[in-house]
Parts: structure tokens; C-alpha cells; sequence
């Protein structure tokens, strides 16, 4: 950036592709997200959505492009910045065979999240699962499974949320309630991007909206300024998809 | 192009030579005494099993800079040699069969360079399954990488243990008294001859692997 | 150290997982045991045909018994893709390795320890030697630390039951090898002078393969 104090973003790519063998996943994508704020990701399957998060989350490594964190160069600092970065995706990352406890408890010495007893009774009362803190998650229905992985992501206070879909398995109730955890924790605003196929909900939960088609962004806008009718016909014109 | 010229010359290095090398084997070099006409095939078998080898390395030193810089043409010379390696392979213990059978009067024996060798066969027979059985090209790149950085480290230390631990020594059956002039000088043109030929080979699969993956490109272009 | 901690807190996680479930140690001593039992039909009940195959039996019991736990040991990582959960952490993909490796070695010596004297009933051995304990110990740390390298590839492929024999059994013949010989060194009672070959090939094996797949590793689960 030309001025010499630019802003530090909470998120920052700087054209980042991903490319499997022949086929482009991420062609250039180049997105600034500021601290706090919550951005919904829309578009059609195969967009390249879930990849961009899973980018984004260090699971998978950029073919290439720079992926800024608070500023820092996430290839450089991944160890610090995956402290600061809590994932939910379409898996749980649970252990069927364990209890819910003992799943939190493996990750919290994971991400050495200091009293670690304290902080699950606490992240798991913030689910709604303290019921079930000692039932092994393989018996536990679709939508407990995803409030514990919720729990799980939230464990280490993380500054910045990164969600695939989350609402799989929940009903609205359950959604607006995980939302305030998710979204903020005392007096801190996490920055959030999530993905969502559900229209509807995006514009609820999010203050700005980007639409992705074949790998790049081809649409951004504040949720305000749209209703649904206005978002269901920009995204039919941005990736000639209806829904 | 300048690749045509480089293999044209190889080509036309390494046919020489294999003519003189069929002359020098089968004419030139006198009968060995006591394991009479069979022993010729030593002058093929020698040199395959160091192509064996040699395709090895390659893709030994090729795998280990394919996990460091990710550059496909790293995986594309390791997989072209994996192949020649395989059918070098597959050669040397069609050779090393051929020459029990009279020396030792039984097809297969257990000896340690046999073994060694088949196990190498195995190794690359690995090699090329799990790249057709992963899910996508580069992970399958990836693995195979790993089996032949893994496989190659294998190699020496199965020599070893087979050796120490199984009797009957070839060194001994092969080289009774050392080896007369003739047939020193027989066995380095052969090897010269074979590691031409491997050249021209591994030169001319790179090219048609090349080839096909620009075409690849081209067909995905338009959109 | 974070680093030893949390290889340690996966491998107190796969234990405890093991522990509920005990999916690994049963079917696998249950596994073993067939196979001993298989061998001696196979060779009937003459004793001293027995002593003469006994070490072989053991090891191959041991060496299938290997693939059959660490075919396992990856399976509970792609269930809910635990793995890609571990790979957010902030844990280096060595630790994972670490932990997954120190896992699978206990499973393996809880299984050696209960089917050895399974085995010295069966087979009228004296087996219990230091000698032999120590040979099955690195063995096994042997096939663990390229066992637990080749598991976490063979589960990204299709077929991966497969895929993890086909890459494994290649690989330890110097372990298989050299265990095999040594153990029945140790079993007609040599010094431990006599087993120094066996045993330090053993050693090299593991010493290379530890280092090898320490560092190759992370490749296999990167995407």
C-alpha cells in the first residue's frame, strides 16, 4: 500500500491461488477483512469457498500468494497465529471413541490453553452441553456433535473464527444462541468468516458479503444495504447460478 | 532445438557402442573356463543391474528435490526414471535366473544380490501404486516421493542383512582369480553401451511427458 | 518442552481412545494367535520340525500382526478428520508423528507381550531371555517408525488396506531379516557376542528410519 501507516487487517490475502494438478481452486484472491467484523462467503459449489478456508486455516498451504494475519505473514508465523484462529468445519475433529471432555481436554493441552478445567466447564456451558460433558460423542446426535466442535474452537479464546458452514446439524434457536458466543467473549469482537447456503441467514449474521465464483471474488457488498430479493438477484447475475 | 541435437548425438554414441559392445560379447571376449559359454550373459546382467541402480539414485535425488522445491519437472524426471528403473529391473532378474540355472542348477536361489534386487522390484512396484491410488496427482507425486527417498535408504541396509545372513557368495563364483583384460574391457563397454541407451531413454520419456502435459494445458484453457 | 508434551498428550489420547474401545489389542491378539495356529498345522507337531521353524512363525506373526495395528492407527484420525483438527493446532507435524509412533509402539508391545508366551506354551520354548526381549524391542520400534510413516500415507489412498502391507513388508525384510536369525540365535542359547550382526543392523535400521521419517512426514500429510 502507497500510504506509509496503512491499516493492520485482521485478514489479509494478497492474490492467493490454489491449484490441484490441473484445476484452479483459488485464482487470485485478494481480500481485507478488519478486526471485529463478520464476513459471510457466498457461492456456488465448487467456488472455492471451502478452500479459501481451509487456506486461510493452515490446513492447506497457498500454490501461492501472501496470507496476512493481524499483519503477519502466516507461512512465516503459523505456530503464533493458529493460537489465534479457532476453525469449524464440515467435520468435527472429535474422537467418537472419547468423551466430550476428553476431546476438550486433548485440545486444550493442544493449544496449551492455560486452566484448562476451568476453561472447558466454561466454553461448554457457553454451548449448552454441560449435560453432556461426560457422554462419548459418538452417541450424541449431528447438533451436539456440532456444539461441541464449536466448544472445541472456541477453547483458546481465538481473535479470529473461520466457519464452514456451522449451522449444519442446528436449528434457529440453537444458531442465534452459538452466535453471540462465537461472535464476541467479555468485551472482545472476534473477527468471523463463515460460509453459509442459506441466504437468508448471511445477511442476519454478517455485515459484509462476498460472493465467490470459480476460484475468485466477484461480488462484495455491506449486508445493509441489501435485501434478500436484491441479493438473490446479484448473486443469479455474479455467477449465473440461480438459487 | 537444441534437446533434439543433445539426444541425437547420445543416440548415435550409444548405438556405436552397443554394436561394439554385441561384438566384443558375443566374439571378442574369450569362454570363461570353468562356467563355460552361460557366463557371457554376465556382460548384460552387470550392466542392467546398475541401470537398476542408477534409475534408483535418480529418483532418489529427484524425490528429495521434488519435497523441497514442489516443481513438477522433479517428479516428471523421478517417474520417467521409475519406469526405465522397472524394467531394468525386471531384466536384471530375467539375466540373473537365466545364469542360476547352470551355475547353481535351480532357476531361482535366494542369493544376496537376487534378493536384493527382487526386493528393489517390489520397492518400485510400490513406487507406482501408490501414486495410481491416491486421490488426487500431487498427493499421489508426494508419496511416491516418499517411497523412493524411503525405498532407496532401504536398499543398502537389505543388501546387508541378506548377505550377512545367507551363505552361498556369487563374489567368489564370479570372479575366480579376477577377471582377465578382455573381459574387463568387455564389461566397460557394455556398461558404457547400456548407460546410453538408458540416456537416450530417460531424455526421450521427459519429452513425451512434457509433451503431454502441455496438452493437458492447452484442452483446459478455454474458460 | 511443548514439543514432548503434546506428542505425549496424543499418545495419552490414542491410549485412552484404545483403552474404551480396545479395538487394536484385541483383534489383534486374536489375529496372532490364528496365525500361530495356522503355522502349526501348517507343520504339523513334530517337535523338532518345530524348533527349526519356530523363529520364523514368531516373526511372521509379528510382522502381520504390525500391519493389521498400524493399519489402524490412522483410521480414528480421518473419521471426523481429526487429523486436519491436529494440523490447525499449534503443534509442529513431527510431534503429531512422535505421538502417533510412541502410540503404536505401546499397542505393539502389549500384543508381543502377551503373545510371546502364548507362543513359548505352544511351541515347548524357553523364549523369556533377555536376549530375545531385547531383539523383539527394537524390532518392533523398527516397524513402528516406518510403519506409523507409511500408515498415515496408505489412509489418504483408496484401498488402504492395501496400500500399507504392499508399502511396509518390502521395507522391514532387513528387520524380518535379522530378527529372525537372531532369535533363533538367542533361542539355542548363543552369547550376545553371536547376535552383535543381527542386533546392530537392527539398530541402523531403526536409528535411519526414525531420522528418514521424522522428517518426511509432514509431506505425507500435507495436502
Amino acid at each position: 500500500m502507497a500510504e506509509p501507516f496503512s491499516t493492520v487487517w485482521a485478514v489479509e490475502t494478497q492474490d492467493v491461488t490454489k491449484v490441484f494438478g490441473n484445476h484452479l481452486a483459488l485464482r487470485g484472491v485478494n481480500l481485507k477483512v478488519a478486526g471485529g467484523e463478520s464476513v459471510v462467503l457466498y457461492g456456488p459449489n465448487g467456488a472455492g469457498k471451502t478452500t479459501l478456508l481451509r487456506v486461510l486455516s493452515t490446513i492447506m498451504k497457498p500454490t501461492s500468494g501472501n496470507i496476512l494475519i493481524d499483519g503477519l505473514n502466516l507461512k512465516d508465523h503459523a505456530e503464533a497465529l493458529q493460537r489465534r484462529m479457532g476453525i469449524v468445519s464440515h467435520h468435527t475433529f472429535l474422537y467418537n471413541s472419547l468423551t466430550a471432555f476428553e476431546n476438550l481436554d486433548f485440545y486444550s493441552r493442544m493449544y496449551d490453553v492455560p486452566d484448562a478445567r476451568e476453561r472447558i466447564r466454561e466454553v461448554v456451558d457457553m454451548v449448552g452441553m454441560t449435560a453432556r460433558l461426560h457422554d462419548r460423542v459418538g452417541i450424541l446426535s449431528r447438533g451436539m456433535q456440532q456444539r461441541l466442535s464449536i466448544a472445541r474452537a472456541l477453547l483458546h479464546k481465538p481473535s479470529l473464527m473461520l466457519l464452514d458452514e456451522p449451522e449444519t446439524g442446528l436449528d434457529q434457536q440453537a444458531i442465534s444462541m452459538l452466535w453471540e458466543a462465537l461472535k464476541s467473549e467479555g468485551q472482545g469482537k472476534r473477527t468471523v468468516i463463515f460460509t453459509t447456503h442459506t441466504l437468508e441467514r448471511g445477511l442476519e449474521l454478517g455485515e459484509r458479503l462476498l460472493i465467490l465464483d470459480r476460484g475468485k471474488i466477484v461480488h462484495e457488498s455491506a449486508t445493509k444495504d441489501m435485501d434478500l430479493a436484491c441479493l438473490k438477484e446479484t448473486y443469479r447475475r455474479a455467477t449465473g447460478v440461480g438459487v | 532445438m537444441k534437446n533434439n541435437h543433445v539426444r541425437n548425438i547420445v543416440l548415435a554414441v550409444s548405438l556405436a557402442l552397443t554394436v561394439l559392445a554385441m561384438y566384443m560379447v558375443f566374439i571378442f571376449v574369450p569362454t570363461e573356463r570353468t562356467m563355460g559359454i552361460v557366463q557371457r550373459i554376465f556382460y548384460l546382467m552387470l550392466p542392467m543391474g546398475w541401470l537398476a541402480m542408477l534409475a534408483f539414485t535418480i529418483i532418489f535425488i529427484n524425490s528429495i528435490l521434488y519435497l523441497k522445491k514442489r516443481e513438477d519437472k522433479y517428479d516428471l524426471l523421478a517417474r520417467s526414471a521409475a519406469e526405465l528403473g522397472l524394467v531394468f529391473t525386471t531384466l536384471t532378474l530375467i539375466t540373473g535366473s537365466l545364469w542360476a540355472r547352470p551355475v547353481w542348477h535351480v532357476w531361482w536361489t535366494w542369493e544376496p544380490r537376487l534378493t536384493t534386487t527382487l526386493v528393489l522390484w517390489v520397492i518400485y512396484i510400490a513406487y507406482f501404486m501408490v501414486r495410481s491410488f491416491a486421490s488426487e496427482e500431487h498427493r499421489g507425486a508426494t508419496f511416491a516421493a516418499v517411497v523412493g527417498i524411503i525405498g532407496f535408504i532401504d536398499v543398502p541396509i537389505i543388501g546387508m542383512s541378506t548377505s550377512i545372513w545367507r551363505g552361498l557368495h556369487p563374489g567368489a563364483i564370479m570372479f575366480q582369480g579376477g577377471l582377465a583384460p578382455p573381459m574387463v574391457q568387455t564389461l566397460v563397454v557394455s556398461l558404457l553401451a547400456f548407460t546410453g541407451i538408458f540416456s537416450v531413454l530417460l531424455i526421450q520419456l521427459v519429452a513425451l511427458k512434457n509433451d503431454e502435459n502441455a496438452l493437458m494445458v492447452l484442452k483446459k484453457i478455454p474458460d | 518442552m511443548s514439543f514432548w508434551r503434546k506428542a505425549l498428550a496424543i499418545t495419552r489420547k490414542d491410549a485412552l481412545s484404545e483403552l474404551r474401545t480396545k479395538e487394536i489389542i484385541s483383534s489383534v491378539l486374536v489375529f496372532a494367535l490364528l496365525v500361530i495356529l495356522t503355522f502349526n498345522f501348517a507343520f504339523g507337531a513334530n517337535q523338532e520340525t518345530m524348533k527349526l521353524v519356530a523363529p520364523g512363525i514368531l516373526w511372521v506373526t509379528f510382522t502381520f500382526s504390525g500391519v493389521l495395528s498400524l493399519n489402524r492407527s490412522f483410521i480414528s484420525e480421518v473419521e471426523q478428520d481429526c487429523l486436519e483438527g491436529l494440523k490447525v493446532c499449534p503443534v509442529g507435524r513431527e510431534a503429531i508423528y512422535v505421538g502417533k509412533a510412541l502410540g503404536s509402539l505401546l499397542f505393539m508391545l502389549i500384543i508381543e507381550a502377551i503373545a510371546l508366551p502364548v507362543f513359548a506354551l505352544f511351541f515347548n520354548l524357553q523364549v523369556l531371555s533377555p536376549q530375545l526381549v531385547l531383539i523383539t524391542f527394537l524390532a518392533t520400534v523398527g516397524f513402528v517408525s516406518v510403519g506409523i510413516l507409511f500408515s498415515a500415507l496408505s489412509v489418504n489412498t483408496r484401498a488402504r488396506e492395501m496400500v500399507l502391507p504392499i508399502l511396509f513388508l518390502p521395507i522391514v525384510v532387513p528387520v524380518v531379516i535379522s530378527a529372525v536369525k537372531a532369535s533363533e540365535l538367542a533361542l539355542s542359547g548363543a552369547t550376545w557376542s553371536a547376535l552383535s550382526s543381527g542386533i546392530l543392523i537392527i539398530l541402523a535400521f531403526d536409528a535411519i528410519f526414525l531420522v528418514a521419517s521424522f522428517f518426511t512426514f509432514s509431506f505425507v500429510i500435507e495436502e
